[in-house]
């Protein structure tokens, strides 16, 4: 039986964690990281949970443990957020690289500077390429959700590949909402138990981890981890079905809402999405046409999957918590409007960046997007290459 | 009561505004509600202005904004009236609480000209009457009940007991202190 209870997205991802009971948590405990290990390590200290945690003095000590303790055979978890993940950096690519199935909960906020840890996704979006699934919240339920789902898509022998799952900092990491939690039993049979396949505690099979490779085996085994990333695909669908026979939740690669007729659409990721949804009510009340595309899956990008949703529409918003200096836009923007390209979905775009530093964004400002998106297209207004929402000037 | 109140707290950074919130969703979640709590995060330092907001409603809450038009306001501390403009987009239906010793007349200059109910507390008399020491949170956050109407001020009671019972289980001997504060903001907000 569920229960309906209310706490903060932080402690949803550590309330998910308990019932998983992972073997092995590195984490570095502090600022920047966040609440996060420290619930978790208050369960292990209260007995609640076996977990094996390690306070490590960095974070590249955290990310390097977990790499440790993952190849060693262990089911492994660790959080962090912001520069935490940034400090990460060269080890999460060895993770990916190495196929262990670690799963790590990041608290989205953005990277100095100005000095600012509030909601942004520049952290993980800075990560998009170093080989891990990634997949997004809307809010505490869909964070916790994911965590659920995480180890079961990590550990698939078509997988094999560590997942983030992020959730935007302080905006539902540290709110307290409503939440509807499952049970431990139902939890616990659906993660299941770890069983790796090569690992190095395993006396009878000696293996390598992480040795060298030549360029005449290297570009192969790059080849090979796209190719997981690619699978994941499929699998990522199949826990989600499993996942919604349990919860009554359903999730795919990204939530479709009132797009059916949907002339105009915003495709965002993250919390923005709950105050798009409202201003997608109100327009609709108002008989506008307009939807919301909430990506869920970044990595692996559903490409295809997301322009087909879009097709039809007359204009399509693409917004992006990121700045990627290039010049053109966000990594969602430049993504999704190639997808469209390649599956020849014509309708107008605009990549707007928003909500950087925790800039809040209001029903309203939403509204003025779809506003906006209808003047592209009936008035054939255009924008600057890729407009700031809410910049003060 | 509409189907959805929302408040906006004005605090100083140690004095609780933000653990206040909290607490105001857990509690109005017990009565069936479904709730959003949280705290706009800025500098991290005592003293310091802060902001922190809660959402209260019968049905699910999906936006993920500041509240910008409060239907009740709560000052924890009234040096903030000097600074900071604590009645701005406040519903004229609604109502703003001062934390203050003095009498409403002086603080009426601060609210510009709102239109609205204000009410008053002194919090800190009413924590040094029940507990000895200043948590201006508590008293604040009972008066902020009585004031708003969120939930019945007999059930915040019974579930505030059972809540504060839980946070102070090591601690035991300040939970009637706690509860004492709470009935007698209850009775002293005005």
């Amino acid at each position: 039986m569920a229960v309906r209870t209310r706490m903060s997205g932080n402690e949803a991802v550590a309330h998910a964690i308990r019932q998983i009971d992972p073997d092995v948590m590195p984490a570095f405990p502090i600022t920047p990281s966040t609440e996060i290990p420290q619930y978790v390590s208050t369960m292990i200290a209260n007995g609640e949970i076996e977990t094996e945690f390690i306070p490590v003095e960095s974070e590249h000590s955290a990310m390097s443990a977990a790499i440790g303790a993952g190849a060693a055979g262990a089911r492994t978890f660790t959080a962090t957020s912001s520069a935490g993940l940034a400090l990460m950096w060269e080890v999460v690519y060895v993770a990916a690289s190495t196929r262990l199935p670690l799963v790590m909960a990041v608290v989205n906020r953005g990277l100095t500077g100005p000095l600012n840890i509030n909601a942004e996704h520049s952290d993980s979006m800075g990560a998009r390429d170093s080989g891990w699934i990634q997949i997004y919240a809307e809010n505490n339920q869909e964070a916790y959700d994911n965590m659920i789902q995480a180890y079961r898509i990590a550990e698939h022998a078509d997988v094999h590949l560590p997942v983030m799952i992020c959730q935007d900092g302080f905006i539902t990491s540290h709110a307290v909402e409503n939440i509807s939690l499952l049970d431990d039993a139902p939890v616990k049979k659906f993660v299941g138990e770890y069983q790796p396949e090569h690992f190095l505690l395993n006396e009878k099979e000696p293996v390598a981890v992480g040795p060298y490779a030549v360029s005449n085996y290297c570009m192969e085994a790059k080849k090979a981890q796209a190719e997981a990333m690619i699978r994941s695909k499929k699998v990522i669908l199949d826990v989600a079905r499993d996942f919604e026979e349990i919860s009554g939740r359903a999730y795919g690669f990204f939530e479709a809402y009132r797009m059916d007729d949907a002339e105009y659409a915003v495709a965002a990721i993250g919390s923005v999405c709950g105050t798009a949804k409202d201003a997608v009510d109100r327009l609709r009340e108002k008989g506008v046409k307009a939807g919301l595309i909430k990506v869920r899956v970044f990595r692996p990008f559903p490409g295809e999957e997301l322009a087909e949703a879009l097709r039809g529409c007359k204009a399509v918003a693409i917004m992006d918590r990121c700045e990627s200096y290039s010049g053109e836009g966000g990594p969602l923007g430049a993504e999704l409007t190639a997808a469209m390209y390649r599956a020849k979905v014509t309708a107008e775009t605009v990549n707007i960046v928003y909500g950087l530093s925790g800039r809040d964004v209001r029903v309203e400002d939403m509204e003025q997007v779809y506003a906006d998106l209808r003047s592209m297209a009936e008035e054939g207004k255009r924008f600057a290459q890729y407009p700031y929402l809410g910049l003060r000037e | 009561m509409a189907a959805q109140t929302e408040i906006r707290w004005h605090g100083r950074g140690g004095q609780g505004a933000k653990t206040a919130a909290l607490l105001l969703a857990d509690v109005a979640f017990m009565t069936g509600k479904h709730v959003q709590g949280f705290p706009e995060y800025g500098p991290e330092r005592m003293g310091a202005p802060i902001t922190a907001y809660d959402r209260i409603s019968d049905t699910e809450i999906r936006v993920h904004s500041n509240i910008y038009e409060p239907d009740y306001v709560v000052v924890v501390d009234d040096t903030l009236l000097h600074s900071v403009d604590v009645t701005k987009g406040l519903k004229p239906e609604g109502a703003i609480l001062v934390n203050t010793e003095k009498p409403k007349e002086e603080i009426l200059p601060y609210l510009k000209g709102y239109r609205g109910r204000v009410c008053t507390i002194d919090a800190r008399e009413v924590c040094m009457r029940t507990m000895g020491s200043y948590f201006p949170n508590t008293p604040m956050l009972a008066a902020i009940v009585k004031i708003s109407g969120v939930m019945d001020t007999e059930v915040f009671l019974k579930e505030m007991e059972a809540s504060l019972a839980h946070k102070f289980a090591k601690k035991p001997e300040v939970l009637a202190g706690n509860m004492a504060a709470l009935s007698l903001a209850l009775t002293e907000v005005r």
